[in-house]
């Protein structure tokens, strides 16, 4: 095992990090990985790091983020200490299959779990390598570099991440629980490529957790793609809980075929920068998609999320709701699009994006948009920004309760709407709980999160 | 004839009405642009010195831009120097009675409904008319004299209202503002000037008609309005031209200026040429229209009603500069065949208290495109703003697009944006109840969607909203079925 680590600058070329080292971010990856990485560097150089210049990016600067001595890890780095020892989640009620992954690696001490027969839960750089044809018809399928470059940047440099294959018709009721860790003794950023394939009337759910373990400068760029065969349901909870000098950015690509359900739910509590990206292509007629997000931002937090809905068929549901609570000097961003693509009859496509400024330097941006080719459907969208409403507020207080838990009681409220949407139970509780102690100030820093991982 | 009667028949010829040609002499510049063309329409103008330099400073400016890519539209490429960038009817110098004007300009304005000889008193509008770049007259100017209301060409006021011109001039659209704009501010012909004095209520609606006539040109006109402290005054612009199969430019600019506790209210009845059902044709409009509400309590109300243009780009927007100051913005776009628009509003909030509200009904026929596009922007020291947005889409065919761009940037915790917005097509369960009731389909649509856009014609003064209800109808005809 190597422990090799590359130092990069932004002033450098990030480009030129990947053609400089070919060899070695070749090395240990399958033929059609490597094959997409040159065309990506291409489409990377030609988009080149996100500014607001961007119509996508129209409310998150990455340049300063990027901008920091980072290292990056072509290859994997093992470690002395049992992550999973150290690592204990304090959600008790939750029976979960865990799985690491460390700055993006697939970490090689996970234990083994006790899956259904034909599941595969392991490492993407392994099963690439092992089984190459069940990986290779769906890899970079989604994402498409020329879109966006942090795809064109994942794609150039993704070397290893999880993969899921659920077969046919099968149900996993245990929740699969991954941990990503950014776990380094210096700045690094760290590239995670997903890939989840849900065949057809299968089940089940992924949670995904982000935390970072050493207070270095991390800058994480993860990608996601998920096939959700027909009849399958899928369900994708995030919890992104890292500290605040980190930057999160977060890349999640939908397919849908005929009557599948998704759900996409993204709980943002604590990180630096944090950019979400989610793009649902409903691809197969009556599939539904669910797309859902809160978010609680103070200090200088930037949170930022973008969603985009493809209707290519007819008789599609979708569903999103997107809540941001900001205080301090926070800041916000939502782009929301609905396309429904032409003779897409009979959608139903809904948004709504509500947010609660508690501060008056916190700031919140929002872009939500409809483009609709196809005349027989329903769609709509509202996007709000205000404050707690004092209507309500005197109505609570008429009845006796204090101006402080009548505001939490509403704040609660608004940020329920989004937790009550999760369905698993004990995490649902969990999430709760967290946010009301994030409200009364009990937590403030990710050392009090719930995986009591540091 | 009752009045239904004629809806119905205007409803079945169904043509754009307004797309004859008037023979008439007209003086010409050269096609192309550069600075001495910019130099020859100052000069053609008798303009002061001044003038001059805003004009060669905005040229400049202009030619180290590119055109904005950003909206949801397809233009095709424009070629700026194939354009006449001055057209005017041949005439003296000035008028001095009604009588000198070529007879065949004052039936243009006949044809057009605009009653020139003043003939009509009744109707109580002072009409200023804009044939291709030039003022042709200005209406009831001595009536509004007496209350010192100034309503006259822009080139009249360049030359006997130069200070407030200098102060005005580019004061709410800077000549940098935007491509058009920049375009506009080098070339611009003529237009309408308005200044209402301290505590005037302007006796009568205001209005100007433009109408591109001749060929090749591209028309460039230009409004200014100033409103200072407790006046009131509601202005009207109205526009037609010839059917063509080239496409003609047009891009013009408004800026308003509205003091403390005055208001403005402006509409619009857009019927440019819109190109025939192949999309063949049709004007360009490029408009850049702004309202700056400069003093408290001050007000400035756009309506639009849009059923012209091949493609229309516009955003009539407020920045809500004085305290307590409010805008609002009632936009009615009807696109049919392969018309496209982009349009919507912009609401700045610079002061305490400001308010703002958007209402847009779009509704799309044909193949056509039909996009809202809008920002509402609270600055952190605008405490307490408050904007409602309501963006409803209506689809009338299965080949047509709908779609909403709103942008909301908030930057303090005290002020309250809302924004909604809906897309839908006409219930069948509708239609269905009319068609029983022994109402055609055709006249249903008609009234659903007349329905449906009550909320924007209301606010039209009543000349213009029967105009416009008439006009929804014509511009949807054929769409149905």
């Amino acid at each position: 095992m190597t422990t090799e680590t590359k130092k990069y600058s932004a002033t450098e070329d990030l480009a030129g990090l990947y053609t400089s080292n070919i060899a070695l971010f070749e090395s240990g990856s399958p033929e059609f990985m490597n094959a997409a990485r040159k065309p990506a560097m291409e489409e990377f150089l030609r988009q080149g790091i996100p500014t607001r210049k961007q119509e996508n990016y129209k409310y998150s600067d990455l340049q300063e983020i990027f901008n920091r001595d980072y290292h990056v890890y072509p290859s994997y780095v093992a470690r002395e200490m049992q992550l999973n020892q150290v690592f204990k989640c304090d959600v008790p009620e939750l029976d979960t299959n865990l799985v690491l992954i460390v700055n993006g690696w697939y970490y090689h001490q996970n234990k083994e779990l006790n899956l259904p027969e034909g599941v595969i839960i392991d490492s993407l750089s392994k099963i690439a390598s092992e089984k190459p044809e069940l990986v290779e018809k769906y890899y970079s399928k989604l994402a498409k570099t020329n879109e966006d470059p942090l795809a064109a940047l994942n794609t150039m440099l993704a070397k290893d991440g999880l993969f899921i294959y659920i077969p046919d018709g099968v149900v996993i009721e245990k929740p699969i629980q991954v941990i990503n860790l950014l776990h380094s003794k210096e700045d690094s950023f760290a590239t995670q490529r997903n890939l989840f394939v849900a065949g057809k009337n299968s089940q089940a759910k992924v949670v995904f957790c982000d935390h970072t373990l050493t207070s270095h400068h991390f800058l994480s760029n993860n990608l996601t793609e998920v096939f959700i065969e027909e009849n399958a349901n899928f369900d994708l909870y995030n919890l992104q809980n890292q500290h605040n000098q980190s930057g999160n950015l977060c890349s999640v690509f939908v397919s849908q075929e005929r009557s599948s359900t998704s759900v996409v739910n993204t709980a943002s509590l604590h990180g630096g920068l944090v950019r979400n990206n989610l793009k649902v292509e409903l691809k197969g007629e009556y599939a539904e998609a669910n797309l859902f997000g809160i978010a609680l931002a103070d200090s200088d937090q930037h949170i930022d999320s973008f969603t985009y809905v493809d209707h290519m068929v007819a008789n599609c549901r979708s569903n999103q709701i997107f809540k941001n609570v900001l205080d301090e000097q926070a800041t916000g961003g939502f782009t929301g699009r609905i396309h429904v693509q032409r003779d897409a009859q009979q959608t139903n496509a809904f948004q709504r994006n509500s947010n609660v400024l508690i501060h008056d330097d916190a700031r919140m941006r929002t872009k939500p948009q409809l483009v609709i080719d196809a005349d027989d459907v329903k769609c709509s969208h509202g996007a709000t920004v205000g404050r707690i409403d004092e209507e309500a507020l005197f109505y609570l207080k008429s009845r006796g309760i204090n101006d402080k838990e009548a505001r939490l009681m509403l704040m609660l409220a608004f940020t329920h709407e989004v937790i009550q949407e999760i369905r698993i139970d004990a995490l649902r509780e969990r999430l709760d709980d967290l946010v009301e102690k994030r409200f009364r100030g009990e937590i403030s820093h990710c050392h009090n999160c719930m995986y009591h991982c540091c | 004839m009752s009045e239904q009667d004629k809806i119905l028949n205007e409803v079945t010829q169904g043509e754009y009405k307004y797309g004859f040609v008037t023979n008439i002499e007209t003086e010409t510049i050269g096609k192309g642009l550069n600075e001495d063309v910019v130099r020859k329409i100052s000069a053609l103008k008798n303009e002061p010195e001044f003038m001059l330099e805003f004009r060669l400073d905005a040229f400049r400016k202009w030619e180290a831009m590119e055109m904005p890519e950003w909206a949801h539209l397809d233009i095709p490429p424009i070629d700026y120097q194939d354009i006449i960038y001055y057209a005017a009817p041949k005439q003296k110098a000035k008028y001095e009675s009604i009588d000198e004007v070529d007879p065949e300009l004052l039936e243009t304005f006949n044809k057009l409904g605009i009653p020139l000889e003043e003939q009509k008193h009744l109707a109580g509008v002072a009409v200023d008319a804009v044939m291709d770049s030039v003022s042709v007259k200005t209406t009831f100017k001595e009536t509004l004299a007496e209350k010192g209301v100034i309503f006259c060409s822009f080139s009249e006021a360049i030359q006997e209202h130069p200070d407030l011109i200098k102060k005005y001039l580019g004061s709410v659209v800077p000549s940098s503002d935007n491509y058009f704009a920049a375009l506009n501010s080098a070339v611009f012909s003529d237009g309408s000037f308005v200044y209402i004095p301290k505590g005037v209520r302007c006796p009568m609606e205001l209005s100007t008609y433009f109408r591109i006539n001749a060929a090749n040109t591209g028309q460039f006109e230009r409004t200014l309005i100033v409103a200072d402290d407790d006046s009131y005054v509601s202005y009207l612009e109205g526009c037609t031209a010839p059917m063509r199969d080239e496409n003609q430019l047009h891009a013009a600019i408004v800026e308003i200026v509205v003091m403390d506790r005055a208001e403005v209210k402006y509409s619009t009845v857009q019927n440019w040429y819109p190109g025939d059902k192949d999309g063949k044709g049709g004007i360009y409009n490029f408009v850049t229209k702004r309202g700056m509400c400069k003093g408290e309590f001050s007000k400035i109300s756009w309506t639009q009603v849009e059923t012209g243009s091949a493609i229309t780009w516009k955003y009539p927007s407020c920045v809500l500069m004085g305290n307590n100051s409010s805008g609002e913005f009632y936009s009615v776009a009807v696109t049919n065949n392969h018309q496209q628009a982009d349009t919507g509003s912009k609401m700045i909030h610079i002061g305490k208290n400001t308010k703002s509200l958007i209402v847009s009904k779009g509704i799309s026929a044909g193949k056509s495109s039909n996009a809202y596009r809008g920002l509402v922007k609270v600055i952190p020291r605008a405490i307490n703003a408050r904007n409602f947005s309501q963006c409803d889409s209506l689809l009338l065919g299965d080949k047509c697009g709908a779609h909403t761009f709103p942008y909301i940037e908030v930057d303090n915790k005290s002020s309250i944006v809302e924004h909604e917005a809906t897309t839908s097509k006409i219930g069948e369960d509708q239609i269905f109840y009319c068609n029983q009731r022994g109402i055609s389909t055709e006249d249903a649509i008609g009234m659903i969607v007349n329905g449906y856009a009550r909320e924007v014609l209301n606010k039209l003064p009543m000349e213009f909203a029967v105009e416009a209800q008439k006009l929804l109808q014509i511009s949807l005809e054929g769409s149905v079925g």
